[in-house]
């Protein structure tokens, strides 16, 4: 079967500093990968990449059958390749319904219509309101993002790419910063999601990482140190010299 | 015997010259810390009326004012830096954009308030009036003073970027701001030093450009669009793209002005829009 | 929070953010007191209105869009050679007028509007900077056509609606300028509220964060800077048509920046931001008329800092904080 992402021989380098160095990816339809690696590994990277915020050297990208090398970022996720970031990356002016819905109405493609009240587009808000509600931000789907709590905005992250309703999922360290007694919640989102989903996500956090990965990727320097089942991830010896002068937190 | 196409390169490249000392300080500083200073050629306009003031009131000799220029801008600079432009250096264009232009207006009025709006007299010291004939072509004394005291702060700035600590701290500020910080290097220190000499060196050229395109209240906006092509073209952070795009500015301007006068500013936009649009962050940026 | 709050719908909700307030309809309702207050200052009214609808114009672009523009004028200017020309060679009705102007403009618009979409920051003020002084230059060399620094002469406007006569007290100027503001200004209050609008204030919130969630973000500033720039050139075909002048300045880059000075002064990205600070600032100058030019700088120079350092979201921003404060929330 065609895997949901894949990519050949993806390379990046600024000057003499290489970023990506051959990277040969595969993600499964359904997949939940795990991408780790030590800070400055080139996570961030490999998604930007990925999703075109950032043009390779060399290599390909496919997004199932299609190669989507050199498509605009927009364009990719029209096609199904949605990511979060790492840091916040919010309207902050705009209250969440408004930030979902606008989500929403440029997948529809109605955001150029420039007459009707947007109230007028029901299906489009009741989409974007039951997305909230899933991800347990209903009753605070009208307050402004910037006024929502830290660990609510990383939902709303979540929220926004979900109503692009994608095929594939990258996730950069969604529970990032937030207190561990609010990060359940996210967790407990993402593992909520859709089985035809195929997600990859970015964390540090080991525990996380054993409890939803079905498979890891290990990024060292740039390039895929190690990939393989939780078990085998952890019984690797070079992986855990590898982590020993980073992990700060277990 | 060389034909007049020279003189015209020689005073184009003067002008330039002198477009670079107004210009090379906003372009480190806008590289460095993305924040627009449209005071700056208010900046220069107070070096200018500072040697007017000295040379003509106190009667200091005309070179002894050059330095007064540069660190009375400087100093005032710095109080301009602590009192307000630090709390936007986080703010929207538009916030920065407005609050120095807003400087910009008060100064043009309290300049034409102190100065009046008329043209502010120079007497040149004997030794730099007049001028030399090299190759059948007659070059102003001045302009080549000018272009060798430009040439040799070229020289010193770029020896200092490349070769002292402090410069290296600059370069990497200019680089990548974040990862600067990341590093321990004090941007924030860095940069009001660096702003201190960049406007320091605009009021310089201020004093300079007197003799060249006189001094009156006007200055402060006149010159601004041109240091803001040059900026703009040269490419943010970059001192050598400064010194191109100044010295390929100023060529144009004097020759557009000499053989095609009809043609106006139009071509020096024209020139600006297409080399924007061909590389948007200057021929030499890096943003 | 109240117990119909719990009840509402997310629709209900979205529709209730963009009705009528009562203080809007005070609003317009006071735009035709001066009919009675002050019928001697008609002439400045119609101003008043003309250069509303020409900061509206901007605030679609810079307020919703985020695109700081220091070049505007341009198609005011356009919008007002436009319809002076036409009328200087004998068509003269004045609703065809603005048609023509919106056209002519809105095609500029829409030309440049391929390169603004791509840049942002300097590069952009740069470049609505560069245009700006372009077009006036090319108003400069083209004496023939323009009239040059003398500006365009012969123009006479027939009457409104084969009824209306521009008189010299302005009667029907402030009614025309008045009518034509009001009406664009609904068109563009319902585009604010459309799915158009949330995207552009999107693009304003987070330029980033829009080809993340699928968006063209360039088609749609394609879109509101043509828009914009019809809007503009209908506010300057107003004023040629109203003044029966046009005049190099109408181009300058002085309008573009007192342009974005009154908008900034009432408050960008509120729609009404714009009317109530060209009402401001176009009451202030004429009361201080009398004034040296400098002194007039200087004052503007003044508040521009005062706007930036403490109210940064200009007259009506500051309004707002204290009616939220006032209402104990």
């Amino acid at each position: 079967m065609t895997p949901a992402l894949s990519t050949r021989g993806l390379a990046k380098s600024f000057g003499s500093l290489i970023v990506a160095r051959d990277i040969e990816l595969s993600l499964p339809q359904g997949a939940r990968y795990a991408l780790i690696g030590p800070n400055g590994a080139g996570k961030t990277t490999l998604i930007n990449l990925m999703t075109g915020m950032l043009a390779p050297n060399a290599g390909q990208i496919f997004l199932g059958e299609d190669d989507i090398t050199a498509l605009e970022p927009q364009e990719r996720v029209r096609r199904g390749l949605a990511r979060t970031f790492q840091i916040n990356t919010l309207f902050p002016g705009l209250n969440a319904l408004e930030a979902v819905t606008l989500a929403v109405a440029e997948r529809r493609g109605i955001a150029q219509q420039f007459w009707q009240n947007v109230a007028t587009y029901k299906e489009t808000i009741e989409e974007a309101h039951d997305i909230l509600v899933k991800l347990r931000l209903g009753d605070s789907c009208y307050q402004t993002t910037r006024e929502l709590p830290y660990g609510r905005q990383r939902l709303l992250e979540i929220a926004l790419a979900l109503a692009t309703k994608p095929k594939v999922l990258l996730l950069d360290e969604p529970a990032a910063g937030v207190p561990p007694e609010e990060s359940g919640d996210i967790f407990e989102a993402v593992a909520s999601l859709s089985g035809d989903l195929t997600l990859l996500f970015i964390e540090h956090d080991m525990h996380v990482v054993f409890r939803f990965a079905s498979h890891i990727i290990v990024l060292v320097g740039g390039g895929i140190y190690a990939e393989g089942s939780p078990a085998e991830i952890a019984a690797n010896p070079g992986v855990r010299e590898v982590y020993l002068g980073t992990r700060k937190h277990g | 015997m060389l034909p007049p196409v020279f003189g015209v390169l020689f005073d184009g490249f003067a002008y330039g010259m002198l477009l670079f000392l107004l210009s090379v300080g906003q372009s480190v500083t806008l590289g460095m810390m993305n924040f627009i200073n449209l005071a700056h050629c208010a900046f220069a306009m107070l070096g200018g009326y500072v040697t007017v003031t000295l040379a003509n009131r106190y009667g200091w000799p005309f070179f002894a004012t050059l330095p007064a220029a540069f660190i009375a801008t400087a100093l005032t600079s710095v109080v301009f830096e602590r009192l307000l432009y630090r709390r936007l250096y986080r703010a929207t264009d538009l916030d920065q954009v407005l609050l120095t232009i807003g400087i910009t207006f008060i100064s043009v009025a309290v300049a034409a308030y102190i100065f009046t709006t008329q043209q502010q007299p120079l007497q040149l010291p004997q030794y730099l009036r007049g001028s030399i004939e090299i190759l059948g072509l007659r070059l102003a004394i001045y302009r080549l003073v000018l272009i060798a005291l430009s040439l040799i702060i070229t020289g010193v700035l770029v020896a200092a970027l490349d070769y002292t600590r402090f410069g290296a701290q600059v370069r990497a500020a200019v680089d990548n701001e974040r990862m600067a910080r990341g590093i321990g290097i004090d941007v924030d220190r860095t940069f009001a030093i660096t702003f201190a000499l960049g406007s320091g060196l605009a009021g310089l050229g201020g004093a300079l450009a007197i003799e060249i395109v006189g001094l009156d209240p006007s200055f402060a906006f006149t010159y601004l669009v041109y240091v803001l092509i040059v900026v703009a073209v040269g490419g943010l952070g970059s001192i050598g793209g400064s010194f191109a795009a100044a010295a390929v500015l100023g060529i144009s301007d004097i020759a557009g002005k000499y053989y095609v006068p009809q043609l106006g500013a139009f071509l020096i936009y024209l020139v600006m829009i297409s080399l924007l649009m061909w590389r948007p962050a200057g021929l030499f940026g890096r943003r | 929070m109240a117990l119909a709050e719990t009840v509402r719908t997310p629709q209900l909700y979205l529709q209730g953010l963009s009705r009528w307030r009562p203080i809007e309809i005070a609003f317009w309702l006071a735009t035709l007191l001066p009919y009675w207050l002050a019928p001697d200052y008609l002439s400045l009214a119609s101003q008043i209105a003309i250069t509303a609808l020409f900061a509206l114009s901007l605030d679609l672009i810079l307020g919703y869009a985020g695109i700081v523009s220091l070049g505007h004028a341009a198609f005011f200017g356009i919008g007002a050679y436009t319809a002076g020309l036409l009328s200087k060679y004998g068509w003269g009705e004045p609703l065809t007028g603005l048609a023509a102007a919106a056209f002519t403009a809105a095609i500029v618009g829409y030309a440049t509007s391929f390169i603004i979409a791509r840049f942002r920051h300097l590069a952009l003020i740069m470049l609505t900077m560069g245009f700006g002084l372009l077009l006036g230059e090319l108003a400069n060399s083209a004496g023939w056509l323009t009239g040059g620094v003398d500006g365009l002469q012969g123009i006479h406007t027939w009457n409104l609606l084969g009824y209306f006569h521009f008189d010299l007290y302005g009667y029907t100027a402030y009614g025309y300028s008045l009518a034509v503001l009001f009406l664009l200004f609904l068109g563009a209050r319902r585009l604010i509220h459309s799915p158009f609008g949330l995207a552009l204030r999107g693009i304003r919130e987070n330029w980033t964060r829009m080809p993340a969630i699928g968006a063209a973000s360039r088609t749609h500033i394609q879109m509101i800077y043509t828009i914009s720039a019809a809007l503009a050139g209908i506010a300057g075909a107003l004023l040629s048509e109203t003044t029966q002048t046009v005049s190099l300045d109408s181009l300058s880059f002085e309008r573009s920046a007192e342009l974005l000075v009154m908008l900034v002064l009432g408050g960008a990205g509120r729609l009404y931001g714009g009317l109530v600070g060209a009402a401001i600032f176009m009451v202030a100058r004429d009361q201080f008329s009398g004034i040296e030019p400098q002194y007039w700088y200087f004052w503007i120079g003044v508040l521009l800092v005062v706007v930036v350092v403490f109210m940064p979201n200009g007259v009506l921003g500051g309004l707002a904080k204290l009616y939220a404060r006032w209402r104990g929330r």
